[in-house]
């Protein structure tokens, strides 16, 4: 089932000619003809929930925007994609601009922004120009301006690029930053719905939440909201990475099984060298890892299928999240030891640095991650890091101190043993690797494994 | 003296009427993208007084951006930066093999400049090409699927564009 990358494989998609023939800005079109409730009760019917990672209802949250007397309002579209894993807006935006820009028209409609923005990574700078081409062609062409189609609504979209840091994924550091400040995130309440950009009320959308908006007015949100599964509905991008053999972006319905989307040709592959699979982080670096036997079924030894209820079943104890659609494989050979401490680098890189708890609890992990993974870590270091996680999770600002205490504590929860093996073995640990134990046991049959 | 030509200062004021009025501020991050490439790929004191200037705010409010996002040097950088992903996802894939291989081919660790002023390495946090990994970002293109091979070529390919 394909709604967003329908035509992402035609030549010459990327431009406008092409994108009208295969059916676009009809969205547009129709919006235009109703009234902006109108298109956020459609959006509701649907069921989307927000594909940046917390999956928040999106018609919810464009039902908060305050709406006070003679104050502008402002949606903003998060391209800040960098959750490591993460890389499927990216592909959107490439390959198929117009349907992003398609969705922001419609979205500014709903929302009534006259003033639209797109932050984008600045690392994605060969995409800032795919992106202004495609605003000049939708203005060239009359779905941007002044009065478009004449329906007396102005819209303007402009392209803004961050400058390197993770953390204005965060949509309050997000709006600081557009404002030309450090990414410090803001406390809530006030909610950007209320006070965001400049003080004005502002909706923040992932790129593929409002790309998944063409659709669902194309369609409607009841024809939305029958594909997939409970409150899984429409299609989700996933950008799958790690040891498979087909690296890359799927678009997948959610009801199909984890162990389809590892092991099918038509989607990851399999494991390449015909290596086992010993784990995987399912939806971005921040969500819990899960060991292969947990990941194909839940411990209700239910088959595990690539959806929000099912992904999370068990919650962290024996599921995960399917969070931002970064999907990491991990082969029989890597060291989750290793891949944790990298985690940990990087979130205490990322930390702005505003609240303790974050700022230093991310670098004293890293510190005894490091100790650990390079042979000089202690029995009890490991007890000291599942006590240094507990203190950052919920006593932050914002969300990048559960994102970096998470990926610790499912470490530390499902592969323990790989850690006390590297503090018993500090010279063996050296040399080779802890391979894949007893992680895929019983080993299930997998399709890939013949 | 640091002065913009006028068809980037033209580019400034395109940018700074993005904004609603009096909300110019919001340019500081696009306007510091334009002055380090302008200004050979870093940012210099007298730059970003410069783009205070321009935007009619205080130094500090432009030494504060600079300094937080990872993207503006604050010190010379070679003519070319070779910015490695290390984070977990290209990890899986080899970079910390491929930061080693430059190391040693360079004679620089991270973060240092080869005496010839041609290459930085800079090792980076995820740049979102994971499953392209390992990448690097080389100026404003992602260089991906790396292997000591295409390290080889793309060394050989800056070293010749260097002497063009």
């Amino acid at each position: 089932m394909k709604l967003l990358l329908e035509h992402a494989h035609v030549e010459g998609i990327r431009y406008y000619d092409t994108y009208r023939k295969h059916g676009g800005y009809r969205s547009v079109e129709k919006a235009l003809k109703m009234t902006p409730d109108e298109i956020v009760e459609e959006v509701k019917t649907s069921g989307l929930r927000g594909r940046g990672g917390a999956g928040f209802p999106t018609g919810m949250k464009w039902s908060f925007l305050a709406k006070p007397e003679g104050v502008p309002r402002h949606l903003v579209c998060n391209a800040d994609e960098s959750e490591p894993g993460t890389f499927k807006d990216r592909y959107l935006m490439e390959f198929i601009p117009h349907l992003l820009i398609e969705g922001l028209i419609v979205s500014s409609y709903a929302l009534g922004s006259n003033m639209t923005y797109i932050y984008i990574r600045g690392e994605y700078s060969w995409i800032d120009p795919i992106l202004e081409e495609a605003i000049a062609e939708a203005k060239n062409n009359g779905w941007l301006g002044k009065n478009i189609q004449g329906s007396g609504f102005d819209c303007e979209i402009y392209v803004q690029r961050g400058a390197g840091a993770y953390i204005c994924g965060e949509e309050t550091a997000l709006l600081e930053s557009l404002e030309g400040k450090r990414g410090n995130p803001r406390i809530k309440p006030p909610f950007p719905a209320v006070k965001g950009v400049w003080g004005r009320p502002t909706v923040v959308n992932n790129v593929e939440t409002l790309a998944a908006v063409v659709p669902i007015i194309n369609n409607g949100g009841a024809e939305y909201a029958k594909i997939g599964v409970g409150r899984s509905t429409g299609t989700k991008l996933m950008s799958a990475c790690g040891n498979i053999n087909k690296p890359g972006v799927y678009e997948i319905d959610m009801t199909i099984s984890v162990e389809e989307f590892i092991f099918s040709d038509q989607y990851c592959g399999g494991i390449p060298n015909g290596k086992k699979l010993k784990a995987c982080i399912p939806g971005g670096s921040s969500v819990p890892i899960l060991p292969a036997n947990l990941l194909l079924k839940t411990a209700k030894g239910e088959t595990r299928l690539m959806n929000y209820e099912s992904m999370s079943d068990g919650g962290f104890q024996t599921g995960s999240m399917i969070g931002s659609g970064g999907f990491i494989v991990f082969d029989e050979d890597q060291c989750v030891v290793r891949h944790t401490m990298s985690l940990a680098h990087f979130y205490n890189h990322e930390s702005c640095g505003q609240c303790s708890p974050c700022r230093e609890g991310t670098g004293w992990m890293y510190k005894i991650l490091k100790n650990i993974e390079y042979g000089k870590g202690k029995m009890s270091d490991i007890d000291l890091l599942w006590d240094i996680q507990g203190k950052i999770e919920g006593n932050t600002i914002c969300p990048l101190g559960d994102a970096a205490a998470w990926p610790v504590a499912a470490a530390i929860r499902h592969f323990r043993d790989e850690f006390e093996w590297h503090v018993l073995n500090p010279e063996e640990s050296q040399t080779r690797n802890f391979g894949l134990a007893h992680y895929a046991d019983p080993l299930p049959v997998l399709a890939g494994d013949a | 003296m640091v002065q913009f030509s006028e068809e980037k200062l033209n580019k400034v004021k395109e940018i700074m009427a993005r904004y609603p009025e009096g909300k110019q501020k919001s340019a500081v991050i696009p306007v510091l993208h334009i002055a380090q490439e302008e200004f050979d790929g870093w940012l210099d004191v007298s730059v970003m007084d410069y783009v205070a200037e321009l935007l009619n705010i205080t130094p500090i409010e432009v030494y504060e951006v600079a300094t937080f996002y990872t993207m503006f040097n604050l010190k010379p950088v070679g003519k070319y930066v070779l910015e490695v992903c290390q984070t977990g996802p290209c990890m899986l894939n080899g970079s910390d093999g491929i930061i080693q291989y430059i190391k040693d081919k360079l004679g620089i660790q991270a973060g240092e400049t080869t005496p010839d002023g041609l290459f930085t390495l800079k090792p980076a946090e995820c740049l979102g090409a994971c499953g392209y990994a390992p990448m690097m970002q080389l100026g404003k293109t992602y260089r991906e699927f790396l292997t000591k091979e295409k390290i080889d070529e793309i060394i050989d390919e800056l070293r010749a564009a260097a002497k063009n």
